[in-house]
């Protein structure tokens, strides 16, 4: 005997104590699958047949039905359950899951149950028990479909429980196996005409009856279209469309889901009482010109449609009114409820239209759910969600997406078949799309194409959180936040902590043949997104505005005017150096440094740097003076002349050191920007081109507004090379001699993989002076420089590959137009690693 | 870091035995934080100069495991003399600052003229040497030190250069020293142990009661105490290369304002919420839990829930409101959480009221609408009580700069016209009316110093 389950559902085992349940249910299911209250009662009480922890054990079980549910795993209940009560509340824990309970009675003579129970040592209770389990589980037995069950399969004596087997059923809204291509119609309100159209301009050939009606259509390519529900009502030509939609159906040439419309029309034509409004009336006349046989084949079709539909391995979803996550390739009335009228918030507009929760905002799923209900003026991606309905019954337009390419196509209405409540295209304004709090707090992970998943801890997610929220531009300008940066190994030289000797060396080592070295400026990490023109923002990022200028953490450099002034310049230079049309865009990511340093930091840079270059040179001279004039006297004051007179010059350097990083700067007067890497446009990234390719482009922006774009000098060095690596270091040397920061060595090729996965973006080199301001006026004395050395860089290194890897993830999505919450993620996670306590000098 | 000491008591040189220090040779000591090094520059019957030299070892600091930020490298311990020159007087010149001579007891007693040069010392203002100093009879020279000659703009540093002149006892100058010095300069210090400060408050004994400003002495030293643990949001300044207080200001009280005016809308706002008939309350930016505190202690407000951006405010307002102590019925009723205003947080959902006091006015306006959002749609409480500064107000505060704003977190604050013609229109756009009440003393030309917008849901057809 094959008994027939869905693939998501509750199993229930009913049977009186000594029916054999458990030894059944071992049969069957993975012992994962089965939870028995014996089991739960011996974790909560350690006695299986403690009959007091009865309430204790089904609390823990029904918890733990409860998680496996919510992961969509077939689960089976090993209980008594011969009482209403413990079934009812398992079907209402099938219910809130949206899951199919179903019941399997094993109903077997209560002599055979009571000589089982007599048999084990373990169970002393007597005979009487088991009476009154056979008797309550016959009593129930009729009942069981009106409780809830949606089967219920019966197993009379032992040899039918001998001789059972189970067989799984898919859903009815379970099409994963169906992988598309798909057209997907948005709803079409009786309009047959505009339908043929539609179809004939997705490219289907359409079959007509003797009477030149439609009947089916099909693609040469043998793509397959799908209805989002409401083919009926309002329009002119109900009939006509259902006919042809039916007909692809039973051809196999498309896909239905129910819409609102249809669930009323079922009523409607089986006398239900049906308020006929909203268009009802018009295919209720329509339907009565038609033969009863053909009205019956609607009631059925109609009857037949489900309220969703999975497909394409579970990657598309289509509903009427859309779906949240947590109901996909579910089953219950509140899942059908929500498919076909969608989730109204209770209030209405100013038209008496109901308002709706707009479930496409929350929508945090991997699906793309294509939906239709509402009607929008144009239809635009939310969060992999997309609303197909464009009111061409109201005189719109009517709408398909062929998937998987996500082309739109559609068609004009040929006029206003019906008045809308509302005029089409005033939707009311929708306001903002926040992003939620529960897309960054706690700990989370971040999948990365290139580094596996990140994680993030919940004190660092609080720490990015109070600095996003109160400090960072507005998260929809937040494309990319840089990436910290390790640096060199430390020099195995006496006199240097950095030195680019070990940075090549470790390239050679990952298996680097050729860096690129590039000056590192001696200014600020920023991020410049500038938009073509002011249509491209709302377009692209859904905010008002040109672009964004923002620092690492995400804090605008300047206030809104001179903001507004930078970005028209650098818009001015992209246009100018041919970049819109040559990467086919309209915005741009670029990775640059902004100059001068105190244009940011001013502020670090008078309380941190300037506060200790003044103590130690109104102190260190003045102990000079009074040691010589200790030492003219005579005394002998050993050494420490000599070393307050090297720590002097040491604060002088120092001063000299911080200076080189302030300049004035009048508006955007001195203010320079040096661009180093494309980052994205739309629909790219650019990690792949080789350093020279970015270091190209910055050089024509350069040439477009040499006033403001700074160059990068830079050096090819051939680890390989002992004549290319001495260069590589002189070069160094001249930069630092002469003031400057360091360098930036980079792989060549830019994205590089080694055999143990991602290689270092870059190190960096710093140069001997610079880091005076780092770690200290005095650390190039010796002593100072021995310890020092002993720093660990093992953490800064992994951290640098790990907010490398969310960078290039975040910008991979914000090229691909994913949605704002899945950049932000990228963008948030980067901050909140940077809280991570790590060396700050490193 | 540099202090000298200079008498022209006759003989100068008794200073070598009142110190208890040989002016023919240079000494050096190991104190806390480094090596001290005493010597002469000048020693002779006219003239008699001391110069204590304190050698910080800022990297032995570090590797001794305080983890840190930056500021452990770079800051101006090894310079500007302050708690570690006092430790280092302490080690150094115990028998003089206890007041003993041995080989000459007879100096003790004896009032010299005295002459103190300390190059750099730290000072909040370059007035409060004299006060200090002036009260126990030193002439007091303090001279500003520019913050970088090179960049006039900048002006001066927190750093004078001070000449203290007076006829003392040594061992009554030492011990003012060794008090006042780390008062002056009141900065974080991360190695001196806390039992130091009963030794320090020792050295007072005999002048410190009775100077005008012992409350400041006071306060000034114990506030110093501590440990010195980053926290992450400092590494994030640190990332940015921002001061930290500048990421971590949204606890300081802001300028100016005294005390009444925060009990005055706390009692407005608790007053607008028991009037609203609200049970279930949720305080949007609740920092340190002040209006938290008053819901808990009113039976009528059932349950009170408090969300803050910043960590630090909500261990604060934990603290507080001893949040780890309360019964379970009291604990049940109040909890505080982190949560964003400008992140939808459906856990703020179903309260009857929420309160957003002294809070919109710390958000760009750029990012008002996404707030709004967040909370007249997504929270969406019956009632919404929000209150800000008038800035029409800020006239009457005699020491707010012109067109400063009350706190330099303000990011705008308003006029009574451009916040009613805000309420007005979220409550269009969210199906709320608003009402507005003065908190604070009314002036008839500029109103109250602060606005009090009440929001109520229109009921819902």
């Amino acid at each position: 005997m094959e008994l027939t389950i869905p693939d998501l559902s509750l199993v229930v085992l009913i049977g009186a104590s000594g029916s054999g349940k458990s030894t059944f249910a071992a049969r069957h299911f993975a012992p994962t699958q089965v939870l028995s209250s014996d089991y739960f009662r011996g974790l909560v009480s350690d006695d299986e047949n403690d009959q007091s922890a009865t309430a204790d054990a089904f609390d823990v079980l029904h918890h733990v039905a409860g998680k496996r549910l919510a992961a969509g795993r077939v689960t089976v209940v090993d209980a008594t359950n011969v009482q209403r009560r413990a079934r009812a509340a398992l079907v209402a824990l099938a219910r809130e899951h949206d899951v199919l309970p179903v019941a399997v009675v094993l109903d077997l003579p209560e002599d055979v149950c009571v000589a089982r129970n007599a048999a084990r040592p373990d169970r002393d209770f007597g005979a009487r028990v088991v009476r009154r389990h056979v008797a309550d589980l016959r009593k129930s037995l009729r009942h069981l479909g009106k409780e809830g069950f949606r089967k219920v399969h019966v197993l009379h004596g032992q040899s039918e429980v001998d001789s059972a087997s189970f067989a799984y059923e898919r859903m009815l809204n379970d099409l994963r196996h169906e992988t598309g291509p798909f057209d997907v119609v948005g709803d079409v309100h009786g309009c047959r005409a505009e339908l043929e159209e539609l179809l004939g301009a997705l490219g289907y050939v359409l079959s007509r009856d003797d009477a030149g009606r439609a009947v089916d259509a099909a693609h040469p390519e043998g793509r397959r279209a799908a209805f989002v529900g409401d083919l009926v009502d309002r329009g002119p030509d109900t009939p006509g469309v259902l006919r042809l939609v039916m007909g692809m159906v039973r051809s196999g040439h498309a896909f239905a889901v129910s819409g609102n419309h249809e669930h009323k029309l079922v009523r409607a034509l089986r006398g239900r009482d049906v308020k006929v409004a909203h268009g009802l009336g018009e295919s209720l006349a329509q339907l009565a010109e038609e033969p009863a046989g053909f009205r019956e084949e609607v009631e059925a079709f109609c009857h037949g449609l489900v309220s969703h539909h999975v497909l394409d391995g579970g990657a598309l979803v289509l509903a009427h009114a859309g779906l949240p996550e947590r109901f996909h390739g579910r089953a219950s009335s509140r899942v059908r409820s929500f498919a076909l009228y969608g989730d109204t918030t209770g209030e209405t507009d100013e038209f008496g239209l109901p308002v709706r929760y707009p479930w496409a905002d929350d929508y945090r799923g991997e699906a793309v759910v294509l939906y239709g209900h509402t009607p929008v003026p144009d239809v635009e991606w939310v969060n992999r969600t997309l609303c197909l309905d464009t009111g061409v019954v109201f005189g719109g337009r009517l709408t398909a997406l062929r998937y998987p390419e996500k082309e739109v196509v559609s068609v004009a209405a040929h006029r206003v078949w019906y008045e809308p409540v509302r005029p089409l295209g005033t939707a009311p304004d929708r306001g903002p799309r926040p992003l939620k709090l529960g897309d960054v707090t706690g700990n989370r992970a971040v999948g990365t194409a290139h580094h596996g998943r990140v994680a993030i801890s919940a004190e660092h997610s609080a720490a990015a959180l109070e600095v996003m929220s109160r400090f960072a531009v507005d998260p929809r300008w937040l494309a990319y936040l840089p990436p910290t940066m390790a640096p060199t190994a430390t020099s195995a030289r006496q006199d240097v902590l950095e030195h680019p000797a070990e940075a090549f060396a470790g390239f050679r080592g990952a298996g680097v043949a050729h860096v690129l070295c590039e000056e590192k400026h001696m200014g600020s990490r920023a991020v410049v997104l500038v938009c073509r023109d002011a249509a491209t923002a709302p377009r692209r990022f859904d905010v008002e505005g040109t672009g964004a200028v923002h620092t690492r953490t995400g804090r605008a450099f300047f206030p809104t005017d001179l903001n507004e002034a930078l970005l028209d310049r650098v818009r001015a230079a992209v246009a100018s150096a041919g970049l819109w049309e040559e990467l086919a865009t309209d915005w741009l990511l670029l990775d640059a440094e902004l100059l001068p340093w105190s244009a940011k930091a001013d502020g670090l840079v008078r309380e941190q740097y300037a506060s200790v270059g003044a103590a130690a040179c109104a102190a260190l001279p003045r102990a000079v003076d009074a040691l010589t004039a200790a030492r003219e006297r005579g005394v002998d004051v050993g050494d420490l002349l000599a070393r307050t007179a090297s720590r002097a010059a040491n604060a002088s350097a120092y001063r000299a050191a911080y200076r080189r990083y302030v300049w004035d700067t009048d508006g955007l007067d001195g203010v320079r920007l040096a661009p180093f890497q494309v980052l994205a446009s739309q629909g790219r990234t650019y990690e792949g081109k080789p350093h020279p390719w970015h270091l190209a482009v910055a050089g024509r922006l350069r040439a477009a507004d040499p006033d403001l774009f700074t160059a990068t000098r830079n050096l090819v060095v051939d680890t390989t090379d002992e004549r290319s690596l001495a260069a590589g270091a002189a070069w160094w040397e001249e930069l630092t001699a002469a003031g400057g920061e360091g360098m930036v060595v980079k792989p060549l090729a830019n994205l590089v993989r080694g055999r143990r996965g991602l290689v270092q973006p870059g190190v960096k080199v710093r140069g001997r002076e610079y880091l005076r301001i780092i770690y200290g006026p005095d650390y190039t004395e010796t002593a100072n420089l021995d310890r020092l050395r002993e720093r660990s860089l093992g953490g800064k290194r992994s951290l640098a590959l790990r907010e490398y890897a969310l960078g290039l993830e975040g910008l991979r999505r914000v090229a691909a137009g994913e949605p704002l919450w899945r950049v932000h993620e990228c963008v948030f996670a980067v901050l909140a690693l940077e809280s991570e306590p790590v060396d700050p000098r490193l | 870091m540099l202090l000298t000491i200079t008498t022209t008591h006759r003989p100068a040189s008794d200073l070598g035995f009142l110190l208890h220090k040989h002016p023919g040779r240079a000494q050096v000591f190991a104190v806390a934080g480094g090596v001290a090094h005493v010597f002469y520059p000048r020693a002779d019957e006219d003239v008699c100069t001391v110069a204590l030299l304190l050698e910080v070892d800022p990297v032995a600091l570090v590797r001794r495991g305080r983890a840190g930020g930056l500021a452990q490298y770079v800051n101006d311990r090894p310079y500007a003399a302050g708690s570690l020159v006092a430790v280092a007087m302490g080690a150094v010149f115990r028998t003089a600052l206890n007041g003993r001579c041995d080989a000459r007891p007879e100096l003790v007693g004896q009032v010299i003229p005295l002459r103190v040069e300390v190059p750099a010392v730290g000072t909040p203002d370059a007035g409060l040497p004299a006060a200090l100093f002036g009260p126990l009879g030193w002439a007091v020279e303090a001279t500003p030190v520019p913050l970088d000659p090179e960049v006039p703009a900048w002006g001066d540093s927190r750093y004078v250069d001070l000449v203290l002149t007076a006829e003392l006892r040594l061992a009554d100058a030492l011990r003012q020293l060794y008090v006042l010095l780390p008062v002056l300069d009141g900065s974080k210090h991360y190695w001196v142990d806390r039992q130091e400060v009963d030794k320090l408050l020792r050295a007072g004994a005999g002048w410190l009661a009775g100077h005008p400003e012992r409350e400041l002495v006071t306060r000034r030293y114990l506030g110093r105490g501590g440990g010195f643990v980053p926290s992450a949001l400092e590494r994030l300044a640190e990332a940015d290369d921002v001061p930290e207080e500048a990421l971590d200001n949204a606890l300081d009280e802001p300028v100016d304002v005294p005390l009444p005016p925060a009990v005055q809308r706390r009692e407005a706002v608790l007053a607008v919420l028991r009037s609203a008939g609200a049970r279930r309350v949720v305080d949007l930016g609740c920092g340190e839990g002040a209006l938290l505190r008053a819901l808990v202690e009113d039976p009528l407000f059932t349950e009170v829930l408090g969300v803050d951006v910043s960590s630090k405010a909500l261990r604060t307002a934990e603290r507080r409101l001893h949040l780890d102590r309360l019964s379970d019925r009291a604990r049940g009723r109040i909890s505080v959480r982190q949560s964003s205003l400008t992140y939808a947080d459906e856990g703020l959902a179903g309260y009857d009221a929420a309160v957003l006091m002294e809070v919109v006015e710390h958000v760009e306006e750029d990012r008002l609408p996404v707030v709004e959002h967040n909370v007249f749609g997504v929270a969406r409480p019956g009632t919404v009580v929000v209150t800000t500064p008038n800035v029409e107000y800020n006239a009457l505060f005699e020491s707010l700069r012109p067109n400063a704003f009350r706190h330099a977190d303000h990011r705008f604050e308003w006029t009574r016209a451009r916040f009613r013609a805000w309420a007005d229109a979220v409550g269009r756009r969210y199906g709320y009316t608003a009402a507005h009440l003065p908190v604070g003393p009314e002036d008839p030309a500029l109103g109250s110093p602060t606005q009090l917008a009440v929001f109520t849901r229109r009921q819902e057809s």
